[in-house]
């Protein structure tokens, strides 16, 4: 084992060995789920505080499960809106968390990069459960693990990444990711929805959406935000979904062993059509069940390995 | 009352003159130039062998704050920290509160800097009626008053037929109209420059290009009106281009440039550090490469810090939400003198133009040489003396620099303004005298 590591805060920092580990833990960690009784000793008096400062529900119920049956301690503790609308800083308010002595924060944030200003400043292991349009390390990671179980490796697959890219902490993840695990990546999407400087991220980039999956091993769709629409980046939903949705006979160019990801929530009948999110290449529902045990993982690096 | 600067290098690009002379100072103007000057009986001496004297360097483009964000800064702590950094007049720009739109608030900054100010306060009256884009200010009561150009810096004037007025309407005062260029809906939400670096970092990004449009539509509004249009802080290669193209073909245009947007890339806002957060937004290498070039051949006519305090409270958090700007008045001769000159990238009498005859043509101020009758306006540096920028010892009321912890050689060690110390004390004493 190397981790040394004080926070998990992006996948652009993790070199090969230490998204291995991550992987390892995580694949030993999913046979707690099968058992009986869900629950591990191995993080007894430690304390996790979920600090969600955006609504979610999947990561944040995965992270309270991994807390959970690692028998963590877990506060979830969740701020509507801004920390500006709620008259405390971000600082003070993680400061007064951190004066009740926790051994992670998890936290999520709209704020590209809050969480590194809190890794900065609290003593605490942090780990960034999403923070804007920048990073969401542990969908990458267990996007990653998703893909080597029903692959059984990761080196040399190709994976196309398709949608709002430019606004998609998970892409970013994924890309840094999959390309430090040796995975050549594709994205694709309308013009408006890739991000400046994207091919200098050592992705293709491509406009054609039969082009990009042709060949893919992996098709992870990305969730089209409805505010993207009145912002002006695509004309209607309609034309998304007819362009861009991934629908049966879309699947019809593509390898017959693919495997159809999305980090969900799915808008049924715009990027996915019902059919192919519950169709036999559909592999989300196995990312929701190893994204509790690479959430496990995580926390046990952080804060069990350590020793007590 | 006389003075006696000995022994100096003497650069004063004005005059082109550049070489060891004395320099006499009587009753706060200059009385004469030359080498082995006697000092008249009594007079005080500052021996600055070895230490370079040039005219007392101006920077036309600071936030004093004051009326109103005294929080950020006074016009007392502005004008210590341009005197601490070399400076010995300073253009305030009118983005305070009330806004400075007409003769009360301008008469207001005059009087008090009369008083409280250590350095020259020239101040920058609003083009449009509370910086709103769509009246004229009371210009020509202002010029009277004492207003040196007229600018909405802080916002871009977006409405082209606004601005074609605002420019015709200044032509009978001779004084410029200062362009902050940023075309609003290209820049969007950017909070940074947009490239490799923004999409890494998940920041929403502006693309160079906004800056670009409306450079370009300012250039044919100055060709349409024969106004004298000044462009800002100017930080990217097509604006750059559009500039030198422009004084090519005869049209009244300046730029000013800021010392971080000479030195610094968007590479630096990588730990999401709110101090590396400025309108416009740090820029690329080849930005940054061709602001350098074209401050060099002249394209550029000074260097400007664009001297923004904010308060840790408008600064501290998440870095979207922060504040645009920082405080350059007390690092940008230091940090130039070392990483451009120093490193050989620029030499001194350039930058030393840049400073001084450079910003006073533009906005035909008194000083920027040393000219005999001129005020004796005089700024004198050390190109051996060591420096580290440590915030908490900056004059500015607020800390907001983006060069926290940088160090290197070379600093202003004393400012005169009238012949008189700005600060009460300066590396370079000053010896003998009556008081």
């Amino acid at each position: 084992m190397t981790w040394k590591r004080k926070d998990l805060l992006s996948m652009q920092d993790l070199e090969a060995g230490e998204i291995r580990d991550v992987l390892d833990t995580a694949e030993s960690m999913k046979e707690i789920a099968t058992r009986e009784i869900k629950k591990v000793p191995t993080l007894r008096g430690k304390t996790v505080v979920n600090l969600f400062y955006e609504s979610s529900t999947r990561t944040r119920t995965s992270f309270e499960i991994a807390g959970k049956w690692l028998s963590a301690d877990v506060i979830n503790f969740s701020a509507s809106g801004s920390s500006a609308e709620k008259g405390e800083s971000l600082l003070d308010t993680a400061k007064n968390i951190e004066a009740m002595s926790p051994d992670v924060v998890v936290v999520r944030h709209k704020a590209s990069g809050a969480p590194a200003m809190l890794a900065r400043n609290l003593r605490c292991a942090v780990v960034n459960a999403g923070d804007g349009a920048h990073e969401h390390p542990t969908q990458a990671l267990l996007d990653l693990l998703t893909i080597r179980e029903k692959k059984g490796h990761l080196e040399g697959l190709n994976v196309t990444i398709v949608g709002d890219v430019a606004h998609s902490r998970v892409a970013r993840s994924d890309i840094h990711g999959m390309k430090t695990m040796g995975i050549t990546v594709t994205v694709a999407g309308p013009p408006t929805l890739i991000p400046a400087a994207c091919q200098e991220l050592g992705v293709k980039v491509s406009h054609r959406l039969e082009e990009a999956i042709a060949h893919a091993d992996v098709i992870m769709m990305l969730r089209l935000q409805h505010e993207r629409m009145t912002a002006g980046f695509i004309p209607s939903l309609r034309e998304y979904s007819r362009v861009w949705g991934l629908s049966p006979d879309k699947l019809k160019h593509c390898r017959s062993d693919v495997l159809i990801m999305h980090p969900g929530p799915v808008n049924r009948g715009v990027e996915l059509s019902p059919e192919v999110a519950d169709g036999p290449y559909s592999v989300i529902l196995d990312q929701v069940t190893n994204g509790v045990a690479v959430r496990m993982a995580v926390l046990y690096l952080l804060a069990g390995s350590k020793g007590a | 009352m006389s003075l006696l600067i000995k022994g100096g290098r003497v650069i004063d690009p004005w005059n082109g003159v550049d070489g060891v002379q004395d320099v006499l100072v009587i009753d706060g103007t200059i009385a004469k130039l030359g080498v082995g000057l006697k000092a008249p009986e009594g007079g005080a001496v500052v021996d600055a062998t070895g230490n370079v004297v040039c005219p007392g360097f101006i920077d036309i483009h600071v936030h004093l704050r004051e009326p109103g964000f005294e929080y950020k800064e006074t016009i007392a702590t502005g004008t210590r920290a341009a005197a601490a950094g070399g400076f010995t007049a300073v253009a305030c720009m009118a983005n305070t509160f009330p806004v400075n739109d007409n003769r009360a608030v301008t008469d207001f900054i005059l009087a008090k800097a009369r008083v409280e100010g250590c350095v020259r306060v020239y101040p920058i009256g609003a083009a449009t009626r509370g910086l709103k884009g769509d009246e004229l200010a009371e210009m020509g009561e202002q010029a009277e008053a004492g207003c040196v150009a007229f600018s909405d810096d802080g916002k871009c004037v977006m409405n082209a037929e606004v601005y074609r007025r605002a420019m015709e309407y200044a032509l009978p005062f001779g004084v410029p109209i200062i362009s902050h260029a940023e075309d609003c809906h290209l820049a969007h939400r950017g909070v940074m420059n947009e490239g490799l670096v923004s999409t890494e970092l998940g920041l929403a990004g502006q693309p160079a290009t906004a800056e670009d449009v409306m450079v370009a539509r300012d250039i044919l509004l100055a060709e349409l009106t024969g106004a004298h249009l000044h462009i800002a802080h100017i930080s990217t290669a097509g604006a750059v281009r559009m500039v030198r193209d422009a004084r090519a073909r005869g049209v009244r245009v300046t730029a000013e440039v800021t010392p971080h947007h000479l030195v610094m890339t968007d590479e630096a806002v990588r730990d999401y550090d709110s101090n590396t957060k400025m309108a416009p937004p740090l820029r690329g290498k080849r930005d940054v490469e061709a602001c350098l070039e074209a401050l060099t051949d002249g394209t550029l006519d000074c260097v400007a810090t664009d001297h923004a305090p904010h308060a840790l409270s408008d600064k501290e958090g998440e870095f979207a939400e922060a504040a645009n700007g920082v405080v350059g008045l007390e690092t940008a001769v230091p940090v130039l003198l070392d990483r451009l000159v120093r490193q050989g990238r620029l030499d001194l009498p350039t930058l030393v133009a840049r400073f001084t005859a450079g910003p006073a043509r533009l906005l035909n101020l008194p000083g920027g040489r040393l000219s005999v009758g001129a005020p004796a306006d005089i700024t004198v540096l050390d190109l051996e003396r060591a420096w580290t920028v440590e915030p908490r010892h900056l004059l500015s009321r607020s800390k907001n620099t983006p060069f926290a912890g940088w160090s290197g050689t070379g600093a202003p060690v004393l400012a005169l303004v009238g012949g008189k110390p700005a600060l009460p004390s300066y590396p370079l004493a000053i010896s003998g005298g009556a008081a």
